[in-house]
């Protein structure tokens, strides 16, 4: 298990060094970092001074090598933009965009997970069949559009939730929460709804498909033919099956979630990661751009890891196996 | 050698044993298919036509009358009784027609960036296929990563890329190649992946290996014999990624790194039109979203029985 775990440890950091290499190569290159940083009356000495001090004079590798040093330090310079250093508006922007994407996923597994099971042993029923049908069309329609549908009807029609922003917030040191107000919480509803969507029917049809394939199988059969009762046959046995690769495709829809979540946080305006990513690709403020991209590689690698240590937790056959290869 | 046998001695036109074929047979007895079809062949035909069909020049500024902006749909306009059939939007301009020349746009970016992405995907799923080894490793490794990102933060980079490296002065001019760019190489790793595994398989097969003892160069054994083979699945992914590829470049549009205003896709005129959703003007975003909606779901649909009828073992 330790071989494995190392091995795991051992991708995600070349992973994390690659995407690493085109940060900086989108820093180094795209545009002329000391023109972005001096003003038009810089004279050629100054900039000959800045190109020094920023150590652009130095070999490429040693520049990659400062560029991995600082990055994993959490510094990425100073927006070109905003003139502010881009840990300082990660940072700011970052408890919005987690509130934001941890509840969505919450939701989306609840939800998936329940409608997924009920679609399974309720299959000719009528309500299974209209889910099935609006998960349908609602995977061929753009988040955006949904989100903008959300806003019509309950900002527009019927002003039951604000449209955009995060309402008030309350600062818990660094961290800034939404949760503990009332129009804090009303803003979280329709971004929450908008980003879950699209995970949340592609939950609900991974586990029905494999509720239907469980519910088939023999330890099943033998279930039932011990009396169990139908739910305790649902839950404890076949649903508990189905859990390995739901928890692979959750995870791996991670990169999905900050997808949808750049454009649903531009829908309502959400002060989070992902708008702030939009406007600096807007702008074309790069050390921004790198530093999102280096974030969100980050966020992934953690989260492949964190999934293939969960299958040690959910599948005590790997265990066996890891052992027994380990010997 | 022996003499060529054709497999069937049917003697009708091509057309006609075409369409007595198994595809074809699927498709009018699909009736999701044959609506599908006819919904999509309409919008893409309309966007074509588009100069021909359309009531007015909507970017023709000299076309546009302000007295008859947000002119209700359907009804006539009160200064000057005109009638816009979906209404018209805050400068008089007739949105049947934006919508005709969005979707125009729109179209003109998918299929061009599935093109773009199908060349280069098929390309490099070839080469990575039939060249094995170092070259197979760093080609799959790459597009392992890619595909774990989500193609619109791929696309949103390479749209940002493309602007820094580009003077400000030609942004609108070449914002539509950046587009394609961007989208297309957002999406290239699904066929790359494909194509490398059939031809993985087709490579070893015998009539590759007669060819070889023919003495045929790899680049004709690789283009002329081996591709024909592994061509079917990258249909069923092109119909499916050019339905992504609309919504894509919608959503680019959307959030205003798309398309320049002076030339709006659907995106745009949804982004347009979300504006004025508080002011109670639904109809300039309700039609082109229904526009949008139908052309992706239409194609969406399509891919889904192409998919299914070149597949029977999926049924």
């Amino acid at each position: 298990m330790i071989a494995y775990i190392l091995r795991s440890i051992v991708q995600a950091v070349v992973v994390m060094l690659a995407v690493a290499l085109i940060a900086f190569a989108m820093f180094r290159f795209v545009g002329d970092p000391v023109a972005n940083m001096v003003g038009q009356e810089a004279s050629v000495a100054d900039r000959a001074e800045l190109a020094e001090r920023l150590g652009l004079n130095e070999p490429v590798i040693v520049q990659f090598a400062h560029f991995v040093a600082d990055a994993a330090r959490g510094q990425f310079g100073m927006s070109y933009r905003q003139g502010r250093p881009v840990a300082d508006l990660l940072i700011e922007r970052l408890p919005a965009t987690v509130e934001l994407a941890v509840l969505s996923a919450l939701f989306a597994l609840v939800v998936g997970i329940a409608f997924g099971v009920y679609t399974a042993v309720r299959r000719h029923g009528v309500f299974a069949h209209a889910v099935m049908s609006l998960s349908l069309i609602g995977v061929s329609l753009p988040t955006f559009l949904i989100g903008i549908g959300l806003i019509y009807l309950f900002a527009v029609e019927l002003r039951w939730l604000p449209s955009f922003g995060r309402g008030e917030v309350v600062k818990l040191g660094w961290w800034s929460t939404g949760l503990l107000t009332e129009s804090g919480r009303k803003s979280l509803i329709m971004p929450t709804l908008t980003l879950a969507f699209y995970q949340l029917t592609l939950i609900m049809r991974l586990v029905r498909a494999e509720m239907l394939e469980a519910l088939r199988a023999e330890y099943v059969k033998f279930a039932r033919a011990r009396g169990l009762p139908e739910r305790s046959i649902w839950f404890r046995h076949a649903l508990r099956n189905t859990m390995i690769p739901v928890t692979t495709i959750a995870g791996l829809q991670l990169g999905s979630v900050i997808a949808f979540a750049i454009v649903t946080e531009s829908v309502f305006q959400w002060p989070g990661l992902g708008s702030l990513f939009v406007q600096a690709v807007q702008f074309v403020d790069i050390p921004v751009m790198a530093a999102y991209l280096m974030f969100v590689a980050l966020v992934f690698v953690v989260v492949n890891l964190a999934v293939d240590m969960l299958y040690f937790v959910l599948d005590p056959r790997l265990r066996g196996i890891a052992l027994a290869a380990a010997r | 050698m022996a003499a060529f046998v054709p497999l069937s001695d049917d003697k009708r036109g091509r057309l006609a044993r075409a369409w007595d074929s198994d595809i074809f047979w699927s498709f009018r007895h699909s009736p999701v298919a044959v609506g599908a079809s006819l919904v999509a062949l309409i919008l893409i035909l309309a966007a074509v036509l588009a100069p021909v069909i359309a009531p007015q020049n909507p970017f023709d500024p000299a076309s546009l009358n302000l007295m008859e902006g947000f002119s209700r749909p359907g009804e006539p306009n009160a200064v000057t009784g005109r009638t816009f059939i979906f209404g018209s939007d805050s400068f008089g301009r007739d949105l049947y027609s934006a919508i005709l020349y969005g979707s125009r746009v729109s179209l003109l970016v998918g299929f061009a960036s599935v093109v773009f992405s199908v060349v280069l995907g098929v390309g490099l799923g070839l080469l990575s296929g039939y060249a094995g080894g170092r070259l197979d490793a760093l080609i799959m490794r790459i597009a392992d990563i890619q595909l774990s990102f989500p193609a619109i933060l791929i696309a949103l980079l390479v749209f940002g890329v493309a602007r820094g490296l580009i003077p400000p002065a030609h942004h609108e001019q070449i914002a539509i190649a950046v587009l394609i760019l961007a989208i297309g190489l957002s999406n290239w790793a699904q066929y790359a992946r494909t194509v490398r595994g059939s031809t993985l398989v087709e490579k070893n097969k015998e009539y590759v290996q007669s060819a070889r003892v023919m003495g045929r160069s790899q680049f004709v054994i690789m283009t002329r014999h081996v591709l024909p083979n592994v061509a079917g699945p990258v249909l069923v992914i092109a119909t499916i990624n050019l339905a992504l590829a609309v919504i894509e470049e919608a959503t680019l549009s959307f959030l205003g790194v798309g398309v320049p205003p002076t030339q709006p896709s659907l995106g745009t005129l949804i982004r347009v039109g979300q504006q004025f959703l508080f002011s109670g003007e639904w109809w300039i975003l309700f039609f082109p979203a229904v526009a949008l909606i139908l052309l992706a779901l239409s194609i969406n649909l399509l891919g889904d029985w192409l998919r299914d009828a070149l597949n029977p073992k999926l049924r």
